[in-house]
């Protein structure tokens, strides 16, 4: 699939769907209640499933249509079921320690997003790409990473740490998608990979609760400085 | 093919171990079974890396290559891997209580060390980055081990911290790929000779964009400065033979994967970039270094802090690139592997010995272990970088270097902090050996040979590269830096 001869049609779906993910990246910021982190997250993850299986359809990679069912089952259904249940047994609804508020988490959350443009503006420009959706996939794939980050600086709940660490990735697996199809072993055994640091995070997690710090705030691991 | 079978049985060896371990939970058992492993991998390692010169050779369809680079850091790995578990038989008998887990600490020890080796033989960018990855899951749990509210802080910081890093480096990685996709199609193997014979060709602004994310990425597992603020922590929290391999091996190991992006992106007309970004981050490592030796209360962070100023200088030495550069900073990753370890090996036994992590505890090590005493002060004068030991010559090399790179402001800024880290950590020794105590009365643990043996095992070494570097090692580091080199001259 050449980036510059793409079907407008295809490209619009692209673009679409990469706008869509960003919108739910920005859900996640502005919102205070793990639940709809949860589901903003899951949302996401079946877009970027969705999108997967496009770039297969349009783009004749007939591996990408597996990666988009293991993308639905592992991040779509399965982790953020797993993150669901720990919600429910930690009994934490809320972010109650956020640095900022989610309102001015926005506005900072923009800003990213100009930058992420203005970097991958100049990018675009040096490859001769610059109308396409390459530039635009760049710009998603960077602000996603900056807003992941944002959110691991301003959240201190365990579990926004952890979902924060997932949009972080989320935002590579789209870029990968449109940027470099042909890349799909790596991804797929990516997609694995994510599962194993959540479960490891939980296993830590529980160590940490059963240690008896009795929160699960990281504004709490202050023991360890200098 | 000697050296693909000399590969699988170092490969197998702590993999085996692993599993064994957890079939049959006995911790003496499982003590023995990882340090039957360790030699082996020791013995095939040094054989390995001796016929690594023949130039690379590549296995399993390409997925895996011996070249003298990454079985360098292969060495240093076996090594450390070796003088740990030795250590680790004493050290964790005196934690009497994880007694009953000792058999899953051998398990995660020994797969720890299978996942760093893996990481230094990986020839596939991508597979590079999932190694990375797995010693990071691994090792966590070994951060944790031992189930104190500090441990379990250190290891939350450590997984999250490590997480976040490493997902900048899958950025870069993922942009290598696109980068490359321009010259060598949609759809290629991306093994590091391809992207270095594309590089040439590829556009150079995405390609500084993906060295820059890329060494961001392993630079937080390398534990430059400032993404190191996870990597005291984990050195302080975890039980002193991981912290030899977190230190000794695992930095060196992330740094492998710094160096192999750089030579691209050198050759992708990035050089000056490239260089200059790797060198500054190597400054900074050493000031924040200083600054945090000289006021450090606790005596594993002291260690710590100088394994930020010693990746430091590594990276000075890869940064200043040329032979000469490249030579010192091989040579510096094994003096600082054997003593490094040498020095955590001592800071148990002291902490077990004082029941206490803090320096102003520590009194009179002198006259209460005259032996270990003495050989963890000739330790401490080596790792500041004393004559007569082996790192005092390869910082001169690649202080060296740095001149002849054109570098003098680094060189300058890095003689100077390396004098302030000299007079800063070498006091916190002499509090702890000559400042009498208040006749505080200590409960001698019982510091058993396995504690000391393998401190004496690693100064050796350091005591005969210090003096006598053999001409057989300046040929190898002088194929490596070929090898580095890559397509510019």
């Amino acid at each position: 699939m050449v980036l510059t001869h793409l079907d407008p049609l295809a490209a619009s779906v692209f673009s679409l769907m990469a706008i869509a993910s960003l919108l739910l990246a920005f859900v996640m910021l502005g919102s205070r209640w793990l639940n709809n982190y949860l589901y903003a997250f899951a949302a996401e993850s079946w877009i970027i499933a969705i999108l997967s299986a496009t770039v297969g359809f349009y783009g004749n990679y007939p591996e990408l249509y597996f990666i988009a069912i293991l993308t639905a089952l592992f991040r779509g259904l399965f982790l953020p079921y797993l993150l669901w249940r720990i919600v429910r047994r930690l009994n934490v609804a809320r972010e109650i320690h956020e640095i900022l508020q989610p309102s001015s988490a926005l506005v900072v959350g923009a800003f990213c997003v100009l930058f992420s443009l203005a970097v991958a503006y100049r990018v675009g420009a040096s490859l001769g790409l610059s109308a396409t959706v390459a530039v635009l996939a760049l710009t998603v794939m960077l602000s996603m990473k900056l807003i992941g980050f944002l959110m691991l600086a301003v959240r201190h709940e365990a579990l926004s740490q952890i979902l924060a660490l997932l949009v972080l990735e989320n935002g590579i697996f789209l870029g990968a998608q449109i940027l470099v199809p042909g890349m799909p072993l790596l991804i797929e055994i990516v997609i694995l990979f994510d599962l194993l640091i959540v479960v490891a995070c939980f296993g830590v997690l529980i160590q940490y609760l059963l240690a008896g710090a009795g929160t699960t705030s990281s504004l709490e691991l202050k023991r360890l400085v200098g | 093919m000697t050296i693909g079978l000399l590969l699988l049985i170092m490969l197998i060896a702590p993999a085996a171990a692993a599993l064994l371990c957890i079939f049959i939970r006995k911790a003496e058992f499982a003590e023995g079974v990882n340090l039957i492993a360790s030699a082996i991998v020791l013995i095939t390692a040094i054989p390995l890396t001796v016929l690594s010169a023949g130039g690379p050779y590549r296995f399993w369809d390409d997925y895996v290559v011996v070249d003298l680079p990454g079985a360098w850091v292969t060495l240093c790995t076996a090594i450390v891997y070796f003088l740990a578990s030795t250590y680790a038989v004493g050290y964790m008998r005196l934690l009497k209580e994880e007694n009953e887990k000792l058999w899953s600490f051998y398990s995660l020890f020994a797969a720890f060390a299978w996942t760093v080796l893996m990481s230094t033989v990986m020839n596939n960018a991508g597979l590079y980055w999932i190694a990375i990855e797995l010693t990071t899951l691994v090792s966590t749990f070994l951060v944790g081990f031992e189930r104190a509210a500090e441990s379990i802080e250190a290891a939350w910081k450590y997984i999250i911290i490590i997480s976040a890093g490493i997902s900048l480096a899958l950025l870069g990685t993922v942009l290598f790929y696109w980068c490359g996709s321009f010259v060598l199609g949609p759809t290629y193997e991306m093994t590091w000779d391809t992207l270095l014979a594309a590089a040439p060709k590829m556009n150079p602004a995405l390609a500084a964009l993906s060295y820059l994310l890329v060494l961001v990425g392993y630079g937080t597992k390398v534990g430059l400065a400032p993404m190191h603020t996870w990597l005291p922590d984990a050195h302080s929290e975890s039980p002193a033979p991981i912290s030899a391999m977190l230190s000794g091996a695992l930095l060196n190991s992330a740094m492998l994967g710094i160096v192999r992006y750089l030579t691209i992106a050198e050759a992708a007309q990035g050089e000056r970039l490239a260089r200059v970004t790797l060198v500054a981050f190597g400054v900074l490592s050493l000031l924040v270094g200083a600054l945090f030796i000289v006021r450090q209360s606790g005596i594993k962070r002291l260690m710590a802090y100088s394994s930020v100023e010693h990746m430091g200088v590594i990276a000075l030495g890869f940064g200043f690139g040329g032979p000469l550069g490249i030579a010192g900073a091989l040579y510096h990753m094994l003096n600082h592997s054997l003593n490094k370890s040498l020095m955590f090996f001592g800071a148990g036994n002291v902490m077990r010995s004082y029941g206490s992590k803090e320096i102003r505890n520590i009194h009179d090590v002198w006259s209460r272990f005259p032996v270990q005493g003495a050989l963890w002060l000739a330790g401490a004068a080596a790792i500041t970088g004393a004559p007569p030991f082996g790192l005092f010559l390869s910082e001169l090399v690649i202080l060296r270097a740095g001149f002849e790179r054109g570098y003098d402001w680094a060189v300058y800024m890095m003689a100077v902090l390396l004098i302030v880290i000299f007079i800063g950590f070498l006091n916190h020794f002499r509090t702890m050996y000559f400042e009498a105590d208040g006749a505080r009365g200590i409960a001698a643990a019982a510091i058993s040979r396995w504690c000391v043996t393998p401190m004496w095992l690693a100064l050796a070494p350091l005591l005969v590269f210090g003096v006598w570097w053999p001409s057989g090692l300046w040929d190898h580091f002088m194929i490596a830096a070929r090898m580095l080199a890559g397509a510019s001259p």
